[in-house]
């Protein structure tokens, strides 16, 4: 049952040589056959390439190499590009594209030994909160499969809640990484926006999505992190600082520095360099003495679930049991960053998503003329949600309407960027419900884009103020559905976020439970 | 903001160069211009002395050199196409004149 394992747990097990890549790789397979009918977390299964990895990785292991990734399999969600493997970014204007080369984050991977088992679903070009938009399947919560998994990377959440993965990758425009990692009980980190390129990330809102990981642990978010992190002169928007300064960065204050992300173009040979990732005093010590942490009361919103806040309520009183002090802080302008970033992001999607007209690849439906072309191609390739996010983008961009609703929602943006800058001086990462309730039943909200809207009030202003954010498993609801602990971070503070995770998850038990399946 | 919330879900439809059906303009309309109601609220904000944030980090442009370097070959590029012939993808005529 290695399927069950964390990252961290598997790299000390191949370390010591009591297990193999391929004997992780077979019992990943064997609970993705078992499962899966199910949870429909994937679309496509490279097993006979995953296979061949696992062998290479134990051949590199036999032959000295070593690293925490080596030998690991991972669940790539469909939209960032993995060379000879589909992409359709669960959308059928993409079915049957194979992608030829390797997105940067992936290439970094591949470095590092780690195996790309399969595609995991999503809503379709990752506009949805519930995976539901996806045009192949609906993916099932493993806690209750009544209920969605969450989104838009909620295939990448239920396979690692099933144990159909050891880990995965998914990517976070507005909340779609910590959202489903809330609803299925899973770790899921949002990156500071540039900490990991974007080049092979399929694009949605260019100025808001970032790569990210959903784990077991948080432990197994910072590997991934420090793997993927870095600059990349295929993103220009990725960090120009090398991964010291990074650190540098990362260090509001030298005794809270923990977590140095190394520099990933180098691999380490050395194994004790890697355990020093986490430092053994990090892993024994779970006191939060000397931090601050923050409590925004507009997080906790009206109409809120009593058993979410609660839940949050009690991992605060956690929190200031380890030694943190809790302060109050306000982000007054939270209330409208559904409304900025429905703006924002559609406006910036229907940009990207012109590429999508049926001359260079996926699917094409023939007309007279070019403009008859993309009309039929586009008609018969996108979903609903992709549709109405293309036309209200394009409509807010348009003649007339561009000052009143694209470049006001630029200007409130920078209010709510703003109200973080004053927080972050007040304390040094702030404690949040990650959604209002847990998670809901399949189509409960598909009829009411409105309505679903909102329930990114929690995730949404950490990507307009381009900041990071931690999901952490705090509780279950009476229904038996996973509760997620928000933990936000200032840019770069990836390690605050990181060591108040960790010292949450190692003093509480929630992130041991598994679900019945 | 605007005077009128409301969106020509036909005309924006046509500059994105989506075919809509009559069924998807009329639940579009309904629910576009629920979201345009709601976005409404941005005009209760005084933002004429904020600056617009186009993006969470200052950027500055950077040249690089312009050296030639490998990039996909022409089969991995036209394989994916939906209508390539001789290494070149396929479209329909533009110009009545060729």
């Amino acid at each position: 049952m290695l399927n069950t394992k964390t990252i961290s747990e598997l790299s000390d097990l191949l370390e010591r040589g009591e297990c193999t890549s391929v004997e992780i790789v077979n019992d990943v397979l064997a609970s993705i056959d078992s499962r899966d009918g199910v949870i429909n977390a994937y679309l496509t299964l490279d097993r006979e390439a995953a296979l061949e990895q696992a062998k290479s990785a134990d051949v590199a292991r036999a032959a000295g190499k070593t690293g925490p990734l080596l030998g690991i399999p991972l669940a790539v969600k469909d939209l960032l590009n993995v060379k000879g493997q589909p992409c359709t970014c669960s959308s059928k204007i993409l079915e049957g594209y194979i992608s030829p080369y390797d997105a940067t984050a992936i290439a970094k991977l591949r470095e590092a030994g780690a195996i790309f088992m399969g595609r995991v679903n999503m809503d379709e070009f990752a506009m949805g909160s519930s995976t539901e938009s996806s045009a192949f399947k609906k993916t099932r919560n493993p806690w209750n499969t009544d209920h969605v998994p969450g989104g838009s990377s909620g295939g990448s959440a239920a396979c690692v809640a099933a144990d159909e993965a050891v880990a995965a990758l998914g990517s976070d425009t507005g909340g779609s990484i910590r959202q489903p990692a809330a609803f299925c009980g899973c770790v899921g980190l949002k990156p500071t926006y540039g900490m990991i390129s974007r080049y092979g990330l399929t694009a949605f809102a260019s100025s808001l999505d970032q790569i990210g990981p959903i784990t077991k642990t948080v432990k197994d978010s910072a590997i991934l992190l420090e793997a993927m992190a870095g600059h990349d002169e295929m993103d220009s928007t990725s960090l120009s600082l090398n991964p010291m300064t990074a650190v540098q960065l990362m260090t509001r204050n030298e005794a809270l520095t923990e977590i140095p992300i190394s520099d990933p173009k180098e691999y380490p040979s050395d194994t004790n360099k890697q355990n020093g990732m986490f430092s053994s005093e990090l892993i024994d010590d779970h006191s939060l003495k000397g931090m601050k942490l923050g409590l925004p009361k507009e997080y906790f919103v009206e109409g809120m679930d009593p058993e979410v806040e609660q839940a949050v309520r009690d991992a605060v009183a956690h929190c200031k049991e380890l030694g943190a002090e809790i302060v109050d802080v306000s982000l007054p302008h939270s209330k409208y960053a559904i409304a900025v970033y429905y703006i924002i992001a559609t406006a910036e999607a229907s940009a990207n998503l012109a590429r999508f007209d049926g001359i260079r690849y996926g699917l094409r439906l023939d007309g007279k003329d070019p403009a008859e072309l993309y009309g039929k191609t586009r008609a018969a390739g996108f979903g609903s949600e992709v549709k109405r996010r293309i036309i209200l983008g394009t409509y807010v961009l348009s003649s007339g309407y561009y000052d009143a609703y694209y470049l006001r929602a630029q200007k409130v943006r920078t209010l709510i960027r703003n109200d973080f800058v004053e927080a972050f001086k007040q304390c040094d990462a702030i404690l949040a419900p990650v959604t209002p309730t847990p998670a809901y039943k399949i189509g409960e909200k598909t009829n009411d884009p409105l309505k679903m809207y909102l329930d990114d009030i929690l995730t949404t202003p950490v990507n307009l103020a381009g900041i990071c954010g931690l999901s952490v498993p705090c509780g279950f609801s009476k229904a038996g559905l996973p509760i997620g602990l928000q933990i936000i971070g200032d840019s770069f503070k990836e390690g605050n976020i990181l060591k108040v995770g960790h010292a949450y998850e190692q003093t509480t038990e929630w992130h041991k439970q598994k679900p019945e399946l | 903001m605007t005077d009128a919330t409301h969106i020509d879900v036909s005309y924006v439809a046509n500059l994105a160069r989506i075919d809509l059906t009559e069924e998807e303009t009329k639940l579009f309309q309904g629910q576009l211009d629920q979201i345009l109601e709601y976005v409404e609220q941005l005009g209760e904000l005084d933002v004429s002395n904020v600056a617009p944030t186009a993006h969470a980090m200052p950027l500055v442009n950077i040249l690089r050199t312009d050296t030639p370097r490998d990039s996909l070959d022409n089969e991995a590029v036209t394989a994916n196409a939906p209508a390539a012939r001789d290494g070149q993808i396929l479209v329909p005529k533009i110009n009545e004149q060729f």
